[in-house]
């Protein structure tokens, strides 16, 4: 083992990890003598602002290559994945506030759970070592276990929590045996190592190396949640508090992309044919299975489940691309879903006041009568997340399936483009309710300042993104430089 | 086989696995073959100190006692990190010294927060 290569330095680069594991730390600590839990929320809030600050300020001194003998990457790449993370946390804590106190589960460790899995993610998006991945993941993934069974009152809660974690811990068990096949044929765990030892000893055609493959496959489609590893999801989603839905259903998600976009291709970049060949039918299975069963549903939540299997299924096409192109589109297809879903999911939290759930798609009868404020944010959410410009839903699925066609993909983008039209019928049936049927009860919204900041953030760059997208691609494509 | 890796060092650990079978198994073996085996009803019965069994083995237990189990485990693999630190210390110097009391505090706040929401307390 090769000692000196571990010098202070280096801990520079796990700094705004380490601010968020902190400020997580001091949450937990106040809770005990703290009574009013916005204070915890408000430290959580400053928690990830200075650590984002120090994020950009690591940027600024331009690091490339990995730390900690290639096992921790601050590039480009990361830094792009860590702002989205920041942002959904960001976005999260906002519209908690208010929610979590109707749900009657104001607990200081919510919002210290919601940092540990914040920095899970980073550390995902950040690892450039199958372990670090995976301690990552479980970081992440455990503390999500917790905050969707929080609702310790609720049997559904509960209940998702159960069917989340059995799963959740399937997949580790799929994902640390890849892991060790790859291990035992290369004898490294680093992914560049990995793809240097898969020339120099030939193993491009092993069915072994290859079975490793698909165990990552399987692993990573259980966080991003690809028909057929799906199962968890809409349970999960609906069972959840609708705080961590929306936190859930957008970052371990761009979490598992960082990851698989990272894997495939820094250490399986020359088996591009062998995985894109399987996530090929993966993908437009998920858009199947994603649009056509969000038709069926009568829960909001569980249908914003199922829409966001479909997207999982339209974001996909940006890996099996194999281009940098499409790995840039990508990056952009899960910053731009952060704020039209989350801005969805706060809506939907808006109509949950005090004994009355406002989860039923019948609920939205004729709000644009009587909240015309809110009907028009839902509106402008429900058509981003169809893809109608000139919202940024319709930025983030153009790049996405522009990168495709460049990459030879047609007749995928042909199939993205039906079920797109078809996912049309059940985010407009939304819009329909709110604006063409009359209004059966009087309807209280839950209105804090917090949430309306985070609403007002969200509308604002779902519709900015949506009309001046050039500076958001160009930031996209830059962090790709160096990976 | 295209790969040509063989993780050598690793050769003990798939020794001591062997034997580690074979010593568990041996016992169990060598009692087949010598014990004279005459069953009958009494000596087939689970063994309850004499008593005929009552009632079903799986019960419910209070929650206090998997928190109790939680608790354990955490500053049982405190333990098992801090013996291979202890052992090569002297090789790996001031910088894990500073790692370990960073895991150290990491756990102590831990320990802090179970004991200030009553987690040690039994009743």
């Amino acid at each position: 083992m090769i000692l000196s290569d571990f010098n202070l330095l280096s801990i520079r680069v796990l700094v705004p990890e380490i601010i968020l594991i902190c400020s997580a730390l001091i949450i937990l600590l106040l809770n005990l003598v703290v009574k009013r839990k916005e204070t915890l929320a408000f430290t959580g809030l400053v928690g990830t602002l200075v650590s984002a600050y120090s994020s950009f300020k690591l940027y600024a001194l331009s690091l490339s290559g990995s730390e900690f003998m290639g096992m921790f990457a601050f590039d480009g790449y990361s830094i792009f994945f860590k702002f989205i993370f920041y942002i959904n946390i960001v976005l999260t804590i906002f519209i908690s506030i208010r929610y979590i106190s109707i749900e009657m589960a104001s607990f200081g460790e919510y919002y210290a759970l919601l940092l540990f899995a914040t920095s899970g993610m980073m550390i995902m998006a950040s690892a450039t070592d199958l372990m670090v991945i995976y301690l990552g993941l479980e970081l992440m993934a455990l503390s999500t276990y917790i905050l969707t069974g929080i609702l310790r009152k609720q049997v559904r809660s509960g209940e998702a929590a159960i069917k989340y974690f059995l799963l959740g811990a399937f997949s580790s068990a799929f994902l640390l045996y890849g892991i060790s096949l790859t291990y035992g044929l290369t004898g490294t765990t680093n992914l560049k190592e990995i793809a240097v030892a898969m020339e120099t000893l030939n193993l491009l055609g092993s069915p072994v190396f290859l079975l490793g493959l698909i165990f990552f496959i399987v692993a990573f489609g259980f966080k991003i949640a690809l028909v057929p590893f799906h199962m968890w999801a809409p349970d999960a989603y609906e069972g959840a508090p609708t705080s961590i839905t929306a936190f859930m259903s957008v970052g371990p998600k761009a979490a598992g992309f960082a990851v698989l976009g990272r894997v495939f291709f820094e250490a399986f970049g020359s088996m591009h044919v062998q995985w894109s060949s399987i996530l090929i039918p993966l993908s437009v299975l998920t858009m199947l299975v994603g649009s056509v069963t969000a038709i069926a549903q009568t829960n909001i939540k569980r249908m914003l489940a199922y829409s966001s299997i479909a997207h999982a299924g339209y974001a996909l096409l940006g890996i099996i691309t194999g281009t940098s192109e499409g790995l840039s589109s990508m990056m952009n297809y899960m910053l731009i879903y952060a704020f039209m879903n989350i801005g969805a999911f706060a809506v939907v939290i808006m109509l949950r006041s005090e004994g009355f759930m406002g989860e039923e798609l019948s609920d939205y009868e004729g709000l644009a009568k009587t909240r015309p404020v809110a009907s028009s944010l839902m509106l402008i959410f429900m058509f981003s997340l169809t893809g109608i410009p000139p919202t940024a839903g319709f930025i983030a699925k153009f790049y996405i399936f522009m990168s495709a066609i460049n990459a030879g993909y047609t007749y995928l983008v042909i199939i993205a483009v039906i079920f797109s039209a078809v996912s049309a019928f059940f985010y407009l049936r939304v819009v329909m309710y709110m604006y063409m049927k009359e209004p059966k009860a009087e309807v209280v919204l839950s209105t804090s300042t917090a949430m309306n900041i985070a609403l007002t953030v969200t509308v604002v760059s779902t519709l900015v993104i949506g009309v001046f997208p050039s500076a958001l691609i160009e930031l996209a494509r830059m962090s790709l430089s160096g990976f | 086989m295209p790969g040509t890796y063989i993780p050598i060092n690793y050769l003990p650990v798939l020794i001591i696995l062997i034997a580690a079978t074979l010593i568990g198994l041996a016992p169990l073996l060598i009692g087949i073959i010598l014990r004279p085996r005459r069953p009958y009803p009494a000596k087939l019965s689970p063994y309850e100190s004499g008593i005929p069994p009552v009632g079903e083995p799986r019960e419910r237990f209070s929650v206090k006692f998997y928190i109790i189990a939680m608790l354990f485990v955490v500053f049982d693999v405190e333990a098992v990190f801090l013996y291979p630190w202890a052992v090569a210390y002297d090789k790996i110097g001031l910088y894990s010294f500073i790692e370990m009391m960073i895991f150290i505090y990491i756990l102590l706040v831990g320990y802090i927060y179970a004991w200030g929401k009553g987690a040690i307390e039994w009743e």
